[in-house]
């Protein structure tokens, strides 16, 4: 941006177009031409490098007609100086299961938000959704109204279900072992209600990961997280095999003693799994993909309670249903979040995320509450502190 | 009068259906994917039981797009692959291909215009990070510079498979984690340390005082009288600059550019391969803010990357090398100073002491 003498007004935000990495900094400059709002942004930018501090405002309630998330209100604290990002709101947009595109849908969105807003976009946000990055109260409306023609909807925020998202699965995975694209978007679907009205104590996140390498960090960043999993034994082509060890892989060093319980044995011509073993961890196949494959046996593996650290620490999920088959995966997922809603909106406090509604109230009472029976799978170990609370009818 | 009738309004329609988006290979071997090959860094072929083959290559993205190149990305896709394009879950972008030889015109393509090709296999894939100073209120640095500094020094781990395992970065500018750095290889997290600010002529007008005393996970917080005016005080030995209260209550601020800086943090994975999903553990308690390029945290990082290059073994995953040499080892060969601040004070803080004889020198 060419200030006063032709000297940059951004001499900090500069620095940083220089080096290999695409910059962000370019990706503003260039939209200056879309809407002025990118200048004000750089400006209000450089002066949080030079003061080192954020200059946004806290929230504010903003939104569309009828719905009570999808919209971020964001206002400049310093508006005199930059009044072009006085309002400077972002939009969640829900984006396809699996981020796949055309490109003509890819245009039609640039249209709407050339338009309407700063022409910013964080393609996507944590969580999935196509963020649109900055825009005034008044275009809310107008950019709705353009997005739902064009077959498009507004992503969660607040206490509402937030956006699941998937990972790629069976369109381009032979991991996937149920379709993650298929149950993210049935989810999405039949949830629009507590997508768009706040229905929680607090978020609620729903990842969908085709198998245990599990490339959306549904474990660590999803309330309830699905995992795709296989019951039956690896399926193995013991040609292929050959061929990787033909190849120069070194079977013994990088596969078999990397296996976790070492439940593979390779004697120089054959791989041996003792697949009863098996903990489903995905090294070995994910080594040799030609080689081995999951099992035919497929389905999900259900998880709950990961969080970041807001409020009483950082959870990963543990688990809650070790199997379920693909075909019973919809409707066993919607009847258990029948349950675990009803339980946490009754008992949950303002602000709780399941996973730690259920440390404050201990898993057994959580099993209770949302009729599953405890089951082996559910611990790392049975419990070694011998202070039981005991049922009522238990004790005579 | 008969009021002008308004256009239906159109709700609640969820997103588009994949379906509509998917490129006709993958329609034709949906689910019936055979084995998959890298072909060199940013390059994936995955072959279907039908023989057919599904090109990908990956593209670094500075995740903040504009619409223009968003527009850039859709003419690539038009020109190479029939339109057909997305993005993965670490915010690259991805071309979808059904004929070989456009890979490297189309690799060109993308290297002029500055979206190199990489982050496949053993590399350093892009970092997932947060909004920082371009759009969050409660941030302690930005994430935007913070990633471009660091992926600049980092470049040749993104574009050369030469690591021993995956290693994935990410960046988050306070502890709110939209960034989700609880479980990466590599955190970049920005810190508060100082209490909030109390705007107690504002705070009674802004906040419910009973969920800003709720808050607060050590009870900090207590109801007080400041001059006259109903407001709050917080125990500052009880503070662990959360930020939590600020989030429910405007009129409690943390930003200070004295104090606020960064943390480093390693070790952690989400993927089950070989060991469980792991939280990152705390390396760094604090470096300084230091825009626009970060220094401290760049060459720290880059350090810790180098070292684990260095000596893990093949596949291992940062965490999974530390674990192996023992934390006192890791210390050692990164020569990063162990501190108080490195053990643990909150819940269960127990648990993570070693409470064993298993002792390496």
């Amino acid at each position: 941006m060419a200030g006063e003498n032709g000297k940059s007004k951004t001499k900090l935000l500069d620095e940083l177009e220089k080096g290999p990495w695409p910059s962000f900094v370019t990706e503003i400059k260039k939209t200056s031409g879309v809407s002025p709002m990118c200048d004000d942004l750089l400006g209000q930018l450089e002066l949080s490098y030079e003061e080192k501090k954020g200059h946004w405002k806290h929230g504010g309630i903003v939104g569309v007609l009828g719905y009570g998330g999808g919209v971020i209100g964001r206002y400049s604290d310093v508006p005199e100086q930059f009044p072009k990002v006085a309002h400077f709101h972002t939009m969640r947009v829900n984006q396809p299961s699996g981020w796949f595109y055309t490109s003509d849908a890819l245009r039609t969105l640039c249209g709407i938000w050339e338009k309407h807003g700063s022409g910013l976009t964080n393609m996507h946000g944590s969580t999935g959704d196509i963020v649109f990055l900055g825009t005034k109260t008044d275009e809310l409306e107008p950019i709705f109204a353009e997005l739902t023609a064009a077959g498009f909807d507004l992503g969660g925020s607040g206490s509402c279900l937030r956006t699941p998202s998937a990972c790629v699965g069976p369109a381009r995975c032979e991991y996937a072992c149920y379709d993650t694209l298929k149950i993210c978007y049935d989810l999405t679907q039949a949830y629009q209600d507590e997508l768009h009205r706040p229905p929680f104590p607090y978020k609620f996140k729903i990842k969908c990961a085709g198998c245990p390498n599990d490339c959306v960090a549904a474990s660590a960043r999803a309330d309830l997280s699905i995992i795709g999993i296989w019951k039956d034994e690896i399926q193995q082509d013991d040609a292929a095999v050959a061929e990787y060890a033909a190849n120069g892989l070194n079977i013994q060093k990088d596969v078999c003693d990397q296996c976790p319980t070492r439940c593979m044995s390779w004697d120089g011509k054959k791989l041996e799994i003792e697949n009863r073993e098996c903990v489903r961890c995905m090294h070995c196949i994910n080594v040799m993909p030609k080689a081995l494959q999951p099992g035919k046996e497929r389905g999900a593996a259900i998880l709950i309670g990961s969080k970041a650290p807001i409020v009483h620490g950082a959870l990963l999920s543990s688990v809650l249903v070790p199997f379920v088959p693909e075909a019973e995966l919809l409707e066993t997922l919607q009847e258990l979040m029948k349950r675990i809603w009803e339980f946490w909106d009754e008992y949950g406090k303002n602000r709780e995320r399941v996973g730690e509604l259920i440390q404050r109230v201990g898993l057994a009472n959580f099993l209770d509450a949302i009729g599953l029976d405890p089951a082996p799978e559910m611990v790392n170990a049975p419990r070694d502190n011998p202070y039981i609370f005991l049922q009522k009818e238990e004790a005579k | 009068m008969t009021p002008t009738p308004r256009p239906k309004r159109i709700t609640d329609i969820g997103p588009p259906s994949y379906e509509k988006f998917l490129p006709p290979v993958v329609k034709r071997n949906y689910g019936q994917w055979k084995y998959h090959e890298f072909l060199s860094p940013g390059v994936l072929c995955h072959v279907a039981e039908s023989g057919e083959k599904l090109y990908t290559v990956r593209a670094a993205s500075p995740r903040l797009l504009s619409v223009l190149t968003i527009r850039l990305f859709a003419d690539l896709a038009d020109k190479y692959c029939g339109g057909y394009l997305r993005f993965t879950s670490r915010n690259n972008v991805e071309f979808l291909l059904e004929d070989a030889t456009n890979i490297e015109p189309l690799k060109a393509d993308l290297a002029k215009a500055g979206y190199p090709a990489g982050g496949t296999g053993h590399t350093i894939s892009n970092i997932v990070h947060t909004q920082g100073w371009v759009h969050c209120h409660s941030s302690a640095t930005d994430a935007s510079g913070l990633v471009k500094s660091m992926m600049d020094a980092l470049f040749p781990y993104f574009n050369q498979d030469k690591l021993p395992g995956k290693l994935r970065i990410a960046v988050a500018c306070c502890l709110n984690m939209c960034g989700a750095v609880h479980c990466s290889d590599i955190a970049v997290l920005g810190v508060h340390r100082k209490p909030p600010k109390i705007n107690h002529d504002g705070l009674k007008k802004m906040c419910e005082v009973p969920t800003l005393i709720a808050s607060c996970p050590t009870g900090a917080i207590r109801p007080a009288t400041v001059d006259g005016k109903q407001s709050v005080e917080v125990i500052e030995e009880q503070c662990m600059y959360c930020g939590n209260c600020y989030t429910v209550c405007p009129a409690m601020p943390l930003n200070d550019p004295e104090n606020d800086g960064i943390s480093i943090w390693v070790g952690g994975k989400v993927s089950n391969a070989r060991s469980e999903p792991k939280f990152t553990k705390l390396a760094i308690p604090f470096l300084p803010n230091n825009p626009p390029r970060w220094p401290e945290v760049v060459d720290a990082v880059k350090n810790i990357v180098e070292v684990y290059a260095a000596h893990a073994k093949p596949f291992e995953r940062l965490g999974e090398w530390v674990e192996r040499i023992g934390w006192p080892r890791f210390f050692e060969l990164t020569g990063i100073p162990f501190t108080r601040y490195h053990i643990d004070d909150f819940r269960h803080a127990g648990l993570t002491y070693a409470r064993s004889a298993h002792l390496r020198f």
